[in-house]
């Protein structure tokens, strides 16, 4: 355990990998060894990546890697793709348009599925996260779909998330609809060799308008960008950097920071409370007859739960 | 919170020739399967393969090679898997491979060896069965 621990802090490339694993299958001995790095973060700039499938996301990740590493920073990807909710197995491709960096030893890239539970996809990316930045990762990115609330939420837990929009195809309308705009820090038109930029732009910029920052407020600047000529990767880069000059300027990190560990919190406390009231409920025998009486409509859910919560309050 | 173990797979394609057709479906029916595939891409160097399998952390690195190269790249590839002590990963191989050439793969360390005809049904039987019980 201790062994494992030091490995992490030491960088070693298995060990993180390793650890990740865990992590994602729910491995007994995780939480120790999660509480030992715990004290050990806090130290990375962590950025969220995300936009509608295909926006460039991957390809602006490896090319934002590549600038990074050029200014002389470390960089932990988490590369998150959907697992098929059918058959439980993923595709992940992210990869791919990543592997240029697969043998710096100052790079770090891992795929991760979605997998299955409500709530577990956040857990698992932000134990990912806390493992890199243990080991000393100066950035992190991870890149998400903006798909569902957990995917929107890992972005939102970053220090600076990105939202990648492309011209044509109406995405700059459902992005809207999935909810992910308000939430970029940053916003990103990709694929800016094709038509329609403007429009795009436009469209973000009235939207901003509209939102209405105040004088002294961070205002989500654009940047456009072609990832796969190299095109406005500096600038984006720089204003990531801008993002996180600011975020310690007027106190809005330390803010983020507060929100991030009181989700977090918020979490634990709901799955390991779940645990707390069933088990207590089945040490006294009382679980299947509880379940019984709301099948025969004896009860309501609701009322069986708070009951519940109540009883184990009581001892 | 979920303890079930996925199998994670790596499949790459090194060495030189360009078309990936079989790999995608050998992917699809992995993932059909419930397993995890990380697909690497094409033109990738076993120092690539390796590295993206450490970090990666799979269970089992599929080699696609149909350039007739397999000779030169496969034993590579197994050496720095060695090398980096992650030598309990199941190696399979598929693609163009003479008969001559499939014992002196197993000898290495390659576990299975999938010919053009192999049905997909059958590599997931096989990782199946012979992926290693770790974790
Ligand atoms: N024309 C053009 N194509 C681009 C640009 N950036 C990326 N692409 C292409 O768009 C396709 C998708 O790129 P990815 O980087 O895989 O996109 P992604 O958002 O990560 O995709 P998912 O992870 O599948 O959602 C690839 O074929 C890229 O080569 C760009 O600036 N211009
Ligand atoms: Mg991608």
């Amino acid at each position: 355990m201790e062994d494992i621990v030091e490995k992490v802090l030491s960088g070693d490339r298995r060990a993180i990998a390793r650890l990740i694993t865990m992590v994602e299958n729910g491995h007994p001995g995780v939480r120790e060894i999660m509480r030992e790095l715990y004290p050990r973060t806090g130290n990375a700039h962590v950025i969220g990546i995300t936009g509608a499938p295909g926006s460039g996301k991957s390809s602006l990740v490896n090319k934002m890697t590549a600038e990074y590493r050029k200014r002389g920073k470390s960089v932990g990807v988490i590369a998150v793709d959907p697992t098929s909710p059918f058959t439980g197995g993923a595709l992940l491709g992210d990869r791919i348009r990543m592997q240029s960096h697969a043998t710096d030893k100052d790079v770090f890239i891992r795929s991760m599925g979605t997998r299955g539970s409500l709530g577990g996809l956040s857990r698992a990316t932000s134990d990912a996260v806390t493992i890199l930045d243990a080991s000393g990762k100066d950035i992190i990115i991870v890149e998400t779909v903006g798909a569902g609330q957990s995917e929107v939420d890992i972005v939102n837990a970053s220090h600076t998330p990105i939202v990648v929009l492309v011209p044509g195809m109406g995405d700059e309308i459902q992005a809207i609809k999935a909810g992910i705009l308000e939430i970029g820090s940053i916003f990103v038109v990709n694929k800016a060799d094709r038509e329609g930029v403007e429009r795009v732009i436009v469209d973000l910029e009235m939207m901003l308008d509209l939102a209405g920052y105040g004088e002294d407020e961070w205002k989500p600047p654009i940047v456009t960008t072609i990832a796969v000529r190299n095109k406005g990767i500096k600038e984006l880069v720089d204003k990531i950097a801008e993002h996180m000059e600011y975020l310690k300027t007027t106190g809005d990190f330390d803010k983020r920071v507060r929100d991030r560990v009181e989700s977090e919190l918020k979490d634990w406390i709901r799955e390991e409370g779940v645990d707390i009231v069933v088990n207590r409920l089945k040490e006294a025998g009382e679980y299947d007859a509880l379940i019984e009486k709301m099948v025969k409509k004896e009860i309501d859910p609701h009322t069986a739960a708070i009951d519940a919560i109540k009883r184990v309050r009581e001892g | 919170m979920s303890s079930e173990k996925v199998i994670r797979v790596l499949l790459a394609k090194p060495g030189l020739d360009g078309h990936d057709r079989g790999a995608k479906v050998v992917a699809r029916a992995l993932r059909e399967a419930g397993m995890e595939v990380i697909y690497t891409g094409l033109h990738q160097t076993p120092e690539q393969i390796v590295e993206a399998a450490i970090q990666e952390d799979v269970d089992v690195v599929g080699l696609s090679i149909l350039s007739g190269a397999h000779m030169a790249l496969v034993p590579r590839v197994i050496e720095l898997l060695k090398k980096e002590g992650a030598d309990d990963l199941l190696v399979t191989v598929g693609g163009i491979i003479p008969e001559d050439d499939i014992p002196k793969l197993e000898a290495i360390g390659v576990k299975g060896v999938f010919g053009p005809g192999t049905s997909t049904v059958d590599i997931v039987k096989f990782i199946r069965e012979n992926v290693s019980q770790r974790n």
